[in-house]
């Protein structure tokens, strides 16, 4: 799919063959059968980056910028383990973290080893904002 | 004689105090403490600055002095190149907007993106109740409306859940939501209900409401479909209180777009007033700021119009307006809206019917953001403004107003079958699994049960035994599926499969999606295309019959069989021997008694379910009590009871007469009046009793002696009497009606009772 758009909407039926889980197996692949032979499993069951950008398009052609990027910030996450994720959200709640370093050190973290640069930024802000609110010190 | 007592009170007030009304409370005004809908004390005036292109001030507040909740609104929501045109036009020119249906959705989506908080609830503050529902159908994003349902009970019983999800899909909810009583439940309660809601059809999305870490694990292990339980508020305070920040949310709402999961964010008027950092700022003010925010995060959607302060906000003056008020910023500002309609914010049946009403007829992606599909008892998210009790309630206004609610009528057979499949398909994933083994006489009684006070089923226990072992041993909905397959359910495992292959491609992810047959509708590829009258969301005429189609209509086959029901009985009290065309009377005692056309021929009982054999017998007795003489004609020219009494009367030797229909009502008349002045009427026949009609036969026989009357009066005690028998009157009427021969001369009958013990109601 070069630019998806309008018309690629809904992609389950109009891109079913090339839409693929995170493991790389099409939509129309996960059949009943495969799934009882164990050829399918939970990890070929969620979203790849791919499909997840291709509704960021989607999104942005129907005039929704900011669902857009979420979209975007959530394909970052695709690769990030669960156990991450939690970490990370945890470190953004109020209180859990003292400095400033310790949400960059994650930020970096998730930039590095999962190219995540817009939850990196994202991270960042949130940073900037907890230091100027006074939840966390320099 | 002492005079009366000084009344201390007219006792209508203590007749008002029983009312289910008086267990509400109403707030006094106090916008300093933060008790006003519209009008805050410390509401901002709106006003935006751009420098450089970056946002300066926003609604009185310089940048650098921005609380969180400010600095993330200026920073992904409020648009600089769209603000300074937005911000120009003038509230009310924006308000006459969002009604005019020739401006179009879009340009309005496009100006809210350059609007502050307050100047969004500046502009819908100025819509009265009946613009914010017009402008809300016109501004909610999908075309098609929906609902969705609360499924719980209150013993976490799986069993049930299953059950219970059937039903609410089999009902055409589109979206499921569970939670526990114990939260270590939460397993359980995923497992049993996505189960049961793909039992007869799939697509109806679900989602398992618990602590945030399990419920990404939950939805992560292929149980559920969404998360609506992602709160935020409109201050800083009520935010960090919650332990969340806006960015905190945010990335867990990337989160859940991370694994396929559909999101909404929660708000609603009242939170921060219930939390206590209000800032002394009105509900709609602090909503409109939780709304931008949801827009900057990336959100879908969201469900407000109070939720669980929508008690709290009811019972302030204009607190039901605001809710509105509240919806209508959320569609605005394009987000999916489950719209509230959810905690019951009130004791009053007539104010919970009108609480929905502006939202049956406007329709919303989901009209109730938690419709309780169980009885309230069972509701573990506490009671819901509609519950099962009162779901027919709902599904007969649908039919009133040729409204579509999201609802379809179930049929009590399919609603049965429903239920024993679900807790088959249930009970063979459990014992396949090795979780748990229900026996014959646990599965029997839940499939019966109207709630889990009619069960015997798992102890709480051992429902926490199984959920802990779902979670301990890593199961996930590919084991489900297979567990279906092995057993039998086919169907049910291709249902489970299609829901979670959702995922795959991501498409309900977009903006206020919901899978109808198959397939994936939402605001983009049903879009929201109102321009006035013949446009927008309009009933076909199949989903016009199937939202027609409630249970128990009446038609002239079920009057007819109904009645037919009693011919054989009354043959045998009753012979009505015709003696010939019916002259005039010369008793001056006499009372003519004129019957309908269809009376004991067609028609046998009243209204009131007396059999006529026995209401001329004691019309007879009556008069003959009374000193008359009875004669007893048959009418063919009239049906109608004035002309069946004055005919009466006037072939009768005392100038009185008796009109009766076969439903009973009954009239004394007398030769010399108009047809409509009659001397007495029971207009009222489902409560006429036998005793009522031997009195009016008395009556009759003292007009005919010229004594004095004292007319008889059947006392209602306020029935909705043409509620429950006007369907029923005008197809007996319209039987009567049908036999009449208007040239044929009324006949003499000479009735012969039987003496067959009598049966009906005395």
């Amino acid at each position: 799919m070069k630019k998806p758009g309008l018309c690629d909407y809904p992609l389950s039926e109009t891109h079913g063959d090339t839409i693929c889980g995170p493991q790389g197996v099409p939509l129309d692949k996960i059949t009943l059968e495969a799934v009882i032979a164990g050829d399918v499993g939970i990890e070929d069951l969620r979203i790849s980056r791919d499909a997840l950008l291709a509704q960021a398009g989607i999104a942005r052609a129907a005039g929704r910028d900011t669902l857009a990027q979420n979209f975007e910030r959530g394909a970052e996450l695709i690769d990030v383990p669960g156990d991450v994720i939690m970490q990370t959200y945890e470190m953004l709640r109020p209180g859990r973290v003292q400095n400033r370093a310790e949400l960059a050190a994650q930020a970096e973290m998730l930039r590095v080893e999962y190219g995540a640069h817009k939850i990196a930024s994202f991270i960042d802000r949130a940073a900037g904002i907890y230091l100027q609110r006074g939840l966390i010190d320099e | 004689m002492e005079p009366p007592p000084a009344a201390n009170r007219w006792r209508r007030y203590s007749d008002w105090d029983a009312r289910p009304l008086r267990l509400d409370k109403f707030a006094r005004e106090d916008p300093e403490n933060g008790f006003a809908a519209f009008k805050g004390a410390a509401d901002p005036t709106s006003g935006v600055t751009i420098s450089n292109g970056r946002i300066a001030s926003m609604d009185g507040v310089l940048a650098h002095e921005f609380d969180m909740i400010d600095a993330f609104i200026a920073e992904h929501h409020l648009d600089p190149d769209i603000a300074p045109e937005a911000m120009a036009i003038g509230s009310d020119q924006v308000a006459r907007m969002l009604v005019d249906m020739n401006v179009p959705r879009a340009d309005l989506v496009r100006l809210a993106r350059g609007m502050t908080p307050a100047k969004l609830a500046d502009v819908v503050a100025r819509l009265n109740a009946l613009e914010l529902a017009f402008a809300y159908a016109k501004m909610r994003p999908r075309k098609t409306p929906g609902n969705q349902a609360h499924v719980t009970n209150a013993k976490d019983d799986p069993l049930q859940l299953a059950a219970d999800a059937a039903v609410a899909v089999g009902l055409g909810f589109d979206e499921l939501e569970t939670t526990m009583r114990v939260s270590r439940n939460a397993w359980s309660n995923a497992l049993a209900c996505v189960v049961g809601s793909v039992v007869g059809r799939w697509g109806a999305l679900f989602q398992c409401s618990s602590e945030e870490a399990e419920e990404l694990r939950i939805g992560m292990a292929g149980f559920t479909s969404y998360a609506e339980t992602v709160s935020v508020y409109g201050t800083e305070k009520s935010f960090t209180d919650g332990d969340d920040t806006p960015w905190s949310k945010a990335f867990l709402v990337a989160a859940y777009a991370s694994r396929g999961i559909k999101a909404r964010c929660t708000s609603g008027g009242g939170a921060e007033l219930l939390m206590g950092f209000h800032e002394a700022k009105s509900l709609l003010y602090l909503e409109a700021r939780c709304l931008c925010l949801q827009r900057g995060m990336g959100v879908q959607g969201t469900q407000n119009g109070g939720i669980d302060g929508a008690p709290l906000t009811a019972t302030l003056a204009g607190g039901m307006r605001e809710m509105m008020a509240e919806n209508l910023l959320a569609v605005w500002l394009d987000l999916e809206c489950a719209s509230g309609n959810d905690a019951r914010a009130t004791e009053s049946e007539i104010r919970v019917g009108a609480k929905i009403m502006p939202y049956l007829v406007a329709g919303s992606d989901f009209i109730c953001s938690g419709f309780g599909s169980i009885l309230a008892y069972d509701n573990s998210f506490n009671a819901s403004l509609f519950n099962g009790e009162e779901l027919e309630d709902f599904l007969v206004l649908q039919r009133d107003f040729e409204a579509d609610g999201g609802l379809t009528p179930l049929p009590e057979a399919t609603a049965l079958d429903l239920r024993t499949r679900a807790v088959e398909a249930l009970s063979a994933v459990l014992e396949e699994l090795d979780l748990a083994h229900p026996t014959p006489e646990m599965k029997a009684s839940v499939i019966a049960a109207s709630g889990s006070r009619e069960t015997q089923t798992f102890s709480t226990g051992e429902t926490t035994r199984i959920s802990e072992a779902i979670e301990t041993r890593g199961l996930s909905v590919t084991d489900v599926i297979r567990a279906l397959a092995k057993r039998g359910f086919g169907p049910e495992a291709q249902n489970l499969l299609n829901l979670v292959k959702l995922r795959v491609s991501g498409d309900y992810l977009q903006t206020s999606a919901i899978v109808r047959d198959g397939h994936v509708i939402s605001a983009v590829n049903d879009p929201n295309d109102y321009a006035g009258p013949g446009t927008g969301y309009r009933l076909s005429e199949a989903r016009r019959d199937e939202i027609c189609n409630i249970r128990d209509q009446l038609g002239q086959n079920e009057v007819l069989s109904a009645q037919a029901r009693h011919k054989k009985s009354e043959a045998r009290r009753i012979a009505y021997l015709g003696a010939g065309v019916a002259g005039m009377g010369e008793n001056a005692a006499e009372v003519v008694i004129g019957i309908s056309p269809a009376y004991g021929l067609q028609l046998f009982q009243t209204t009131g379910g007396r059999n006529l054999s026995e209401v001329l017998k004691c019309l007879i007795d009556g008069i003959e009590a009374g000193g008359g003489t009875a004669r007893v004609v048959r009418m063919f020219h009239t049906a109608d009871t004035s002309f069946l009494g004055l005919s009466a009367a006037k072939i009768s030797g005392s100038g009185i007469g008796i009109g009766i229909q076969a439903k009973g009502t009954a009239i004394i008349h007398s030769s010399g009046r108009l047809p409509h002045n009659n001397l007495e009427l029971f207009s009222n026949a489902p409560i006429t009793t036998l005793e009522h009609y031997t009195a009016l036969g008395r009556n009759a026989a003292f007009y005919a002696l010229k004594q004095q009357v004292e007319p008889i009066l059947v006392p209602t005690k306020g029935e909705a009497l043409g509620a429950r028998y006007h369907a029923q009157v005008a197809l007996i009427h319209a039987i009567e009606t049908g036999l009449v021969e208007p040239d044929r001369a009324p006949e003499e009958i000479t009735p012969k009772f039987l003496g067959e013990p009598q049966g009906g109601r005395p």
